[in-house]
């Protein structure tokens, strides 16, 4: 095991965990609406409150996501897209932040480009690491290896229906945290956040996951203050996607003010 | 006889296959290989599925030499297996009564499944009716309009259709909200897969299902003309229908295996669907395969005259045949195939589904450059599905209707408008 202060996103969670509270880490889409946009609205949810930047590369095929996101990826694929966009992106939000930034990716898109290849040119960038909602464990051989030479954090997922030994394993060869997936559905704002988020968490405390953040489904301060009060960081996505959409780089600063508590 | 090639089990191919996806699925993975695996070794599992062959879809199908056919196109002898004669038209029953009685195992009550041309989908629909379950099935919104008469049909059977209007509106992006409806709904539903693409345990439950079709042709050419086949011919989209057919000759070393993909309008031209002839390596829909795709990995939009070839992977274990030699791989253009279709009409009196005239094709090509040498040779094409569902497709490709039938046809088809013409 790597000594987890190599892992920027773990720094991040701890320092949110010392003043008393969960980190935030908040979604975008890589490149939208455009490259620029995305800059300003990444770095004005992190001015916001977020303590991690979550940006997610648009592909064809994403199972994983709801109807808000899939439109949101769809429209910058449409528009020419090009996977280097993102290691720019990534570039200058943590230039001008200084946050941990993860890119959040489906695994043929690493896959492609080859993991030791897509792991040297993010952490290059100054990328914290990748979370891939597609990848279990089991077939990750290639992206361990690569996120262990650059000394990247890899997220791997932990759900309701995992099994303990599952979610041993998840917890055994993620670095930065575990995403627990609070409900079995895609991506997507709820009214409510099931039940059984918490039960993932616990599950994967028991296993010996250090740090475990809770995504899908969290649309309000509520949730968060919720889901604050057992997991180590709250996942929002499609809220943000929206609040982009609608309202630009100031509405994603907003938002995030709203959901940190600090508006 | 060696067992070199025959019952590979998964969930690995060589470097092909695996399980690329959500850890939520998993669990329900998980439970559907430990269940298939349990039912394949219980006899009263196995009786039951091959009564349902026998009596419900009227197994075995035959085996029928196409004289005339063989006759335009070389001198080899050319036998058709007949899975369009199959209840519902097309070898996708076989797969889906199976899966359907592991569902029923399983204690699932719901079964979703994606569909291209619409004869897995109306397969499925047939398997929910007969087991009282409920049923919904995606459909890429451009192939509910070139197969709106499957639509139609699935909807007659009791089941609910859902247009997909995402990404390319095919095959795949159907696959891709079944995926999304099976994430928030595993605790009553079983996937029906229809093709041995995805993870594990699918490529290789599927093929089981569809082993008995070669299993069949093997028995039968045997006793019809005393000898095994020089080669055997099958269509390739996901590849089920190919991979049923094979698997009863992949350690018959003097049978040559030909898979014909899509080739649409031809392969240098980029519209086609010849996953394997491209030979990228990638990961969708959970399995390590060819994968029709971008230099950034983006998967790259099929094209073919046939919605059920019309995908851009292809099964795992056809992956590795073919780095392995043992299945050789060919596209078939658009024109070829279609050339096939009407050929077969006018000379045999059946009107074959569309990704089957593929293999006719192919076919076809395989005794024309064997000229004379030939004479001796037998060729066995699995005739995968009966093509009543292509008539409109094919109506339109020979221009045999009047520009205003066609489009009334369409108005009145059950097709939702999306605009997008396929």
């Amino acid at each position: 095991m790597t000594a987890p202060t190599q892992s920027k996103s773990a720094a991040a969670i701890d320092a949110a965990a010392a003043t008393g509270r969960a980190a935030f880490i908040g979604y975008l889409p890589a490149g939208y609406p455009d490259k620029e946009t995305c800059i300003q609205a990444a770095i004005a949810l992190i001015e916001g409150g977020a303590d991690i930047l979550e940006v997610g590369i648009p592909y064809s095929d994403p199972v994983m996501d709801g109807p808000v996101i899939q439109q949101a990826t769809t429209e910058v694929l449409a528009r020419g897209f090009r996977i280097s966009e993102v290691f720019d992106i990534v570039r200058a939000v943590t230039e001008a932040t200084g946050a941990a930034v993860l890119v959040m990716t489906y695994y043929n898109i690493i896959d492609r480009m080859g993991a030791e290849e897509f792991a040297r040119r993010l952490a290059e960038a100054g990328g914290a690491g990748a979370i891939t909602p597609d990848l279990i464990p089991d077939e990750a051989a290639d992206w361990i290896a690569a996120t262990d030479k650059y000394g990247l954090d890899r997220v791997f997922l932990s759900a309701p229906t995992s099994s303990p030994e599952r979610a041993e394993l998840v917890a055994r060869s993620s670095r930065g945290f575990v995403y627990g997936v609070s409900i079995m559905g895609v991506t997507g704002a709820r009214e409510s956040v099931s039940a059984v988020a918490e039960e993932v968490v616990a599950a994967s405390k028991s296993a010996g996951a250090p740090r475990v953040c809770v995504g899908l489904g969290v649309s309000s301060r509520s949730h968060v203050e919720e889901i604050g009060s057992y997991a180590d960081g709250v996942i929002v996505g499609t809220a943000l996607v929206a609040a982009l959409r609608d309202g630009g780089a100031e509405a994603v600063g907003q938002l995030a003010r709203e959901l940190s508590g600090n508006s | 006889m060696t067992t070199q090639y025959r019952d590979a089990s998964g969930p690995y191919f060589g470097d092909y296959g695996g399980r690329w996806m959500p850890e939520s699925l998993v669990a329900a993975l998980d439970e559907v290989a430990e269940t298939f695996t349990a039912a394949k070794a219980d006899p009263a599992f196995t009786q039951e599925y091959f009564r349902l062959c026998r009596e419900y879809t009227g197994r075995p199908s035959l085996l029928t030499e196409a004289k005339r056919f063989a006759a335009e196109a070389g001198q080899a002898r050319i036998f058709l297996k007949r899975e369009d004669l199959n209840h519902t038209g097309s070898h996708k029953i076989n797969n889906v009564l199976g899966q359907a009685l592991i569902a029923r195992r399983l204690g699932k009550t719901r079964l979703i499944a994606e569909t291209g041309a619409g004869q897995h989908g109306v397969a499925t629909a047939t398997a929910a009716a007969l087991f009282g379950m409920e049923c919904v099935v995606y459909m890429g919104a451009a192939d509910t309009q070139r197969q709106a008469l499957n639509v139609a049909r699935m909807q007659l059977l009791g089941a609910q259709v859902v247009p997909v209007d995402h990404g390319a509106q095919t095959l795949k992006d159907a696959i891709n909200e079944a995926l999304r409806d099976w994430v928030a709904s595993v605790e009553t539903t079983h996937y029906v897969l229809g093709t041995v693409a995805g993870p594990h345990p699918f490529p290789e439950m599927v093929r089981w299902f569809h082993q008995v079709i070669g299993e069949e042709a093997r028995e039968q050419v045997l006793t019809q003309t005393g000898q095994l086949p020089d080669a055997v011919a099958a269509c390739v989209g996901g590849g089920s229908n190919a991979i049923g057919i094979f698997h009863g000759f992949l350690d018959d070393p003097t049978v040559a295996l030909y898979g014909f993909e899509a080739g649409g309008e031809g392969v240098e031209t980029g519209r086609h669907a010849s996953a394997i002839t491209l030979g990228r390596s990638g990961v969708l829909h959970g399995a390590r395969s060819y994968l029709m795709q971008d230099e950034d990995g983006q998967t790259v939009d099929s094209h073919s005259i046939s919605a059920g070839l019309d995908y851009p992977s292809v099964g795992p274990q056809h992956a590795y045949l073919s780095d392995q030699g043992r299945v050789t791989y060919q596209p078939v253009t658009d024109a070829e195939c279609m050339s096939a279709f009407e050929s077969l009409c006018r000379t045999e009196g059946i009107i074959p589904a569309i990704e089957s005239a593929h293999a006719l094709a192919g076919a076809a090509r395989l005794s024309a450059e064997w000229g004379s040498d030939g004479a001796e040779k037998v060729i066995i094409v699995n005739l995968s599905g009966r093509g009543d569902k292509d008539v409109a497709t094919a109506a339109r490709w020979f221009d045999l209707l009047p520009e205003q039938d066609v489009e009334d046809q369409s108005e009145e088809s059950a097709a939702p408008n999306t605009g997008v013409q396929a």
